[in-house]
C-alpha cells in the first residue's frame, strides 16, 4: 500500500515536473499562435512555407547573393582602390583581358598567362585528385567495413587529419618533402641519393595532389562507411548463398547501392578540388614557378597579395570560377535525378 | 511599457557595441612586425612611455610580416587600420600616411634629422612628415668565412666583382660538399642591387618605368646561369610562384651557403642564431661593370590618417622619434639609425658579438657609396611595381618554364599592365 501511495507521489511529481518544463513552450506557442494563424489565414498554406523559408533565405541572399553581386559589380571595375564607388566602370575589359588568349592550352600565348596556366594546373588537379580521392575512400571504407581488430581505432586513424588545420597540413608535410626534410633524412639512412621534392615540378604537384588526399580522405570515408552500413545485410547473404563472385557482390550490390552516397562524395570531392588553396600555398606556395598555382591562389595573388592589387581582375576571375561550380553541381543535380527516375520506373 | 524597456535595453546594448569597437581617447594601436629583438625593446621603450603619460594607452599588435604587407594595404584601402605602423611599403601607401607637421611638438627637428628619408614616405611634391624610419638597411653580402678558411680558398677582396664571388664560393662549395656556392633573397629590391651595379636604369624620361634594359638583362641572364649550373640557390627562387618573398637566411645560419646576398638585418638573426658556430663577416655588394652600389632601404614607423586620436599618435611618435630613444633602439636591437644626430655623435652597439659590431661597421661604410639611382628608388612611386614583376618572371625562367627573352617580354608587359590600371 505503501509502495503504491509513493510510486502515485512519484508519478505526480514527475507529471508536475514535465508540466513545468513544458510551460515555456506553451508560453512561446500561445505568443506565436496568433500570428501563424493570421499568415495562414492571410497568405494561404503556400505563403506558410515561404515564412518559415524566409529566414534562411535571408540569410543565404546577405551572405551568398549580395556578395556574388557585389563580386560580379568589381568585375566590371578597373583601378586598385578597394571602395566600388571609388572604381572606374571599364565594363566587361576584366573579361577581355582573361579571355586574351590566341591558344588556351598555350598560357604563354595568352595576356593573363598565370591565369591560364592556374586553370590548367587546377584542371589536371581536380582530374587526378577526385579520381584517387574516391578511389582510395572506397578502399579504405571497404576495408573499415571488415570485421578488423581495433576497427574503431583503425577509423580514429584515418579521420585525424581530417580535424588537422590546412594549415599545420601544409607544414607537416614541408617538414617532410624539403630539402633536409624527413624523407631525404630516411632516404640518406638506407643509401639512396636526396631529392629536392618540393622543387621538382612533376613532385611538387604529386605532393600537392597526395597531401590533399591524406588531409581530407577520412570525412569522405566516413560518408562512404556510412553508406555501406546502411545496405541490408540479407542481400549480402543471398548473394553468398547463391554462390556470386566477391566482385560481382561488390559491382550489382554494393556500388549501386552506395550510389547516393558516392554522389555525394563526388560532388563534395569536386568542389573542394576546384577550390583548393591553403595546404598547398603552405606547402609550395605556388612554386615551383606556377607549376602548383592554382586559380584560388591565382585570384588571392592578383586581389590582395600583388604589389599593385587589381581587384577587379580578381573578381572577374572568381566569377569565372564560380561558374565551373554552379556547372559542376548542376550536372551533380542532374545526374542525382535521372537516377532518381531510373529507380522509380524500375 | 514593456516594449519601451526592450527598446531601452537594445539601444543600450547597441551603444554599447559601438563603443566597445571605437577606439577610445586616449587609446593608441600600433602594429609592429619584428625581424629580431626589436618587437621586445618596443614594448620595453613604450612600458617606460605609458609610466610617463598614463593618460595614453599604447597597445602593441605583433604581426608578421605578411600581415603588414598583404592585410594592412586593404585595412587601409577601407579607410581602417591601426593608429601607427611599422612598414617597407612607405611610398606605395604614403596617401594613407597621417601628416604629423601640424602635430609634432618640433617640425625643425623632424626635418633635420630625419629629413633625408622624409621624401621616401609622402606624397609626392608634399612637405608631409609621415613618420620616421625605425631603421636604415642596405643590401649586401656575407661569408661563412670558416667554410673559406676550410677550403683553402681566400675570401674576395673589397672590390671584387659578382664573378670573382662565384667563382670562389664555387670552389668552397665544391670542397665543402655543401648544397650551394651562393643565395640571393627571393626579392625584386634584392636583385635590382646588382642590376644597378651592372648600369642598370629602371626609370624612363616621363618618370615612369622604363623598358628592361641591357644592363639588368645582362645580370639576369647570369643569374639564371648561375641557378641553371647550381652556383646559386635554386631553391629559395623556385619555392613560390608570383611575387612572395622567401629568405635564404635559413641556409646560410646551417651553414649550407658559402656566400649569401640579403641585407644588414641580417646582422642581429645571425648574431643570435649562428653565436660560434662559425664565423662569417659582411662583404659589402660585388662590384659590377659600373659600380659596387648596394640597395638601401628600411623599415619606417608611419602615423595612419584614419586615426582618431592623433594628438596622442604625435606624442608617442615625438617620442619614438626624440634622440635618446632611436640611440637606444638602435643599440640594443644592432638597426643601423636613421637619424642624423644619433649618427653623428656614433653608436655603441649593444652585443659582445664582435663579428656583429665589424659587420654593422662594413655596412655604414658600404652605405656612403651608393649609385644614385640606388639612393632615388626608395622614393619612387613605381620601384615596388618594378621588384614584383621581376620576382615573379625571373622565378618562372629560373623553374624552367620559360626563356630569357619570354621573361624580358613579360617583365615589361606586367609593368605596363600595372601603369595602365594605375590610371584608373
Amino acid at each position: 500500500m505503501a509502495d503504491i501511495t509513493r510510486q502515485t507521489s512519484e508519478s505526480r511529481t514527475s507529471q508536475s515536473l514535465g508540466e513545468a518544463a513544458m510551460m515555456p513552450v506553451r508560453l512561446a506557442m500561445g505568443v506565436i499562435d496568433a500570428p501563424l494563424r493570421w499568415v495562414q489565414k492571410t497568405f494561404g498554406l503556400g505563403g506558410m512555407a515561404a515564412f518559415f523559408l524566409l529566414p534562411n533565405m535571408l540569410i543565404f541572399g546577405i551572405f551568398v547573393l549580395l556578395p556574388f553581386f557585389i563580386n560580379f559589380a568589381y568585375s566590371m571595375t578597373g583601378g586598385s582602390a578597394l571602395f566600388l564607388s571609388d572604381r572606374t566602370f571599364v565594363g566587361a575589359d576584366q573579361y577581355t583581358r582573361l579571355f586574351d588568349c590566341s591558344n588556351y592550352l598555350a598560357p604563354n600565348t595568352c595576356a593573363e598567362d598565370t591565369f591560364w596556366t592556374a586553370v590548367g594546373n587546377t584542371g589536371w588537379f581536380v582530374i587526378l585528385q577526385v579520381t584517387l580521392m574516391i578511389a582510395v575512400s572506397l578502399i579504405t571504407a571497404l576495408i573499415l567495413n571488415r570485421n578488423l581488430m581495433a576497427r574503431s581505432f583503425w577509423r580514429a586513424v584515418f579521420f585525424f587529419p581530417v580535424l588537422l588545420s590546412p594549415v599545420v597540413v601544409g607544414l607537416i608535410w614541408k617538414w617532410i618533402l624539403q630539402r633536409q626534410g624527413l624523407l631525404n633524412f630516411g632516404l640518406y639512412g638506407f643509401g639512396f641519393d636526396p631529392h629536392v621534392w618540393l622543387n621538382d615540378r612533376n613532385w611538387a604537384f604529386a605532393a600537392t595532389v597526395g597531401v590533399s588526399i591524406w588531409a581530407h580522405m577520412g570525412f569522405y570515408t566516413l560518408i562512404i562507411l556510412a553508406g555501406l552500413q546502411a545496405i541490408p545485410k540479407d542481400l549480402y547473404e543471398a548473394a553468398e548463398m547463391d554462390g556470386t563472385r566477391a566482385m560481382r557482390v561488390f559491382s550489382r550490390i554494393t556500388l549501386p547501392l552506395l550510389m547516393p552516397n558516392l554522389l555525394v562524395v563526388i560532388v563534395l570531392v569536386l568542389i573542394r578540388a576546384v577550390q583548393i588553396f591553403d595546404e598547398v600555398y603552405v606547402l609550395t606556395g605556388g612554386g615551383p614557378g606556377t607549376s602548383t598555382l592554382f586559380v584560388t591562389q591565382y585570384i588571392y595573388e592578383t586581389g590582395f597579395a600583388a604589389q599593385l592589387r587589381n581587384p577587379g581582375l580578381a573578381a572577374a576571375a572568381s566569377i569565372l570560377m564560380g561558374l565551373v561550380l554552379v556547372v559542376l553541381t548542376l550536372m551533380q543535380l542532374g545526374l542525382s535525378r535521372s537516377r532518381d527516375k531510373k529507380g522509380a520506373r524500375k | 511599457m514593456a516594449t519601451t524597456r526592450t527598446k531601452t535595453m537594445l539601444a543600450a546594448f547597441a551603444v554599447g557595441l559601438l563603443t566597445s569597437t571605437a577606439a577610445l581617447a586616449g587609446d593608441v594601436r600600433i602594429m609592429w612586425y619584428s625581424d629580431g629583438v626589436e618587437g621586445e625593446v618596443l614594448k620595453d621603450l613604450i612600458g617606460r612611455f605609458m609610466k610617463d603619460n598614463p593618460d595614453i594607452k599604447v597597445t602593441i599588435d605583433n604581426v608578421s610580416y605578411s600581415v603588414v604587407r598583404e592585410q594592412l594595404p586593404v585595412q587601409l584601402e577601407a579607410g581602417d587600420g591601426p593608429d601607427i605602423a611599422r612598414v617597407t611599403a612607405l611610398k606605395a601607401l604614403s596617401k594613407h600616411w597621417l601628416d604629423l607637421r601640424p602635430l609634432v611638438a618640433d617640425a625643425a627637428y623632424w626635418d633635420t634629422n630625419f629629413g633625408d628619408q622624409a621624401d621616401w614616405m609622402r606624397p609626392d611634391g608634399t612637405d608631409q612628415i609621415s613618420g620616421f624610419m625605425t631603421q636604415i638597411t642596405l643590401t649586401g653580402g656575407f661569408a661563412n668565412k670558416t667554410l673559406f678558411e676550410q677550403a683553402g680558398v681566400a675570401l674576395p677582396g673589397k672590390d671584387a666583382t659578382w664573378d670573382d664571388w662565384a667563382k670562389a664560393s664555387k670552389q668552397v662549395a665544391e670542397s665543402q660538399q655543401i648544397p650551394f656556392p651562393m643565395a640571393l633573397d627571393r626579392s625584386g629590391h634584392r636583385l635590382t642591387a646588382p642590376e644597378l651595379a651592372f648600369g642598370a636604369n629602371y626609370i624612363g624620361a616621363d618618370g615612369k618605368p622604363a623598358p628592361i634594359d641591357e644592363a639588368s638583362k645582362a645580370f639576369i641572364s647570369k643569374f639564371i646561369g648561375w641557378i641553371e649550373d647550381g652556383t646559386m640557390s635554386k631553391d629559395v627562387w623556385v619555392s613560390a610562384a608570383g611575387s612572395t618573398y622567401r629568405a635564404g637566411a635559413d641556409d646560410f645560419i646551417n651553414g649550407q651557403v658559402a656566400f649569401y646576398y640579403s641585407g644588414s638585418w641580417q646582422v642581429p638573426n645571425f648574431s643570435t642564431k649562428i653565436g660560434s658556430n662559425f664565423d662569417w663577416v659582411a662583404t659589402g655588394s660585388p662590384c659590377g661593370p659600373a659600380n659596387c652600389t648596394g640597395m638601401p632601404g628600411g623599415a619606417g614607423l608611419v602615423a595612419i590618417k584614419y586615426t582618431k586620436n592623433p594628438k596622442d599618435v604625435a606624442k608617442v611618435m615625438d617620442y619614438l622619434a626624440s634622440e635618446p630613444v632611436v640611440k637606444e633602439f638602435s643599440e640594443r636591437t644592432l638597426f643601423l639609425p636613421a637619424h642624423k644626430g644619433v649618427i653623428e655623435k656614433g653608436l655603441d652597439f649593444k652585443t659582445d658579438d664582435a663579428q656583429a659590431k665589424t659587420a654593422l661597421g662594413i655596412f655604414v661604410t658600404a652605405s656612403t657609396s651608393l649609385a644614385d639611382l640606388a639612393r632615388k628608388l626608395p622614393g619612387w612611386a613605381w620601384s615596388d611595381t618594378i621588384y614584383g614583376a621581376l620576382v615573379t618572371r625571373v622565378s618562372q625562367a629560373a623553374a624552367g618554364e620559360m626563356t630569357l627573352e619570354e621573361a624580358y617580354t613579360r617583365i615589361d608587359a606586367d609593368i605596363a599592365a600595372k601603369v595602365k590600371d594605375s590610371a584608373l
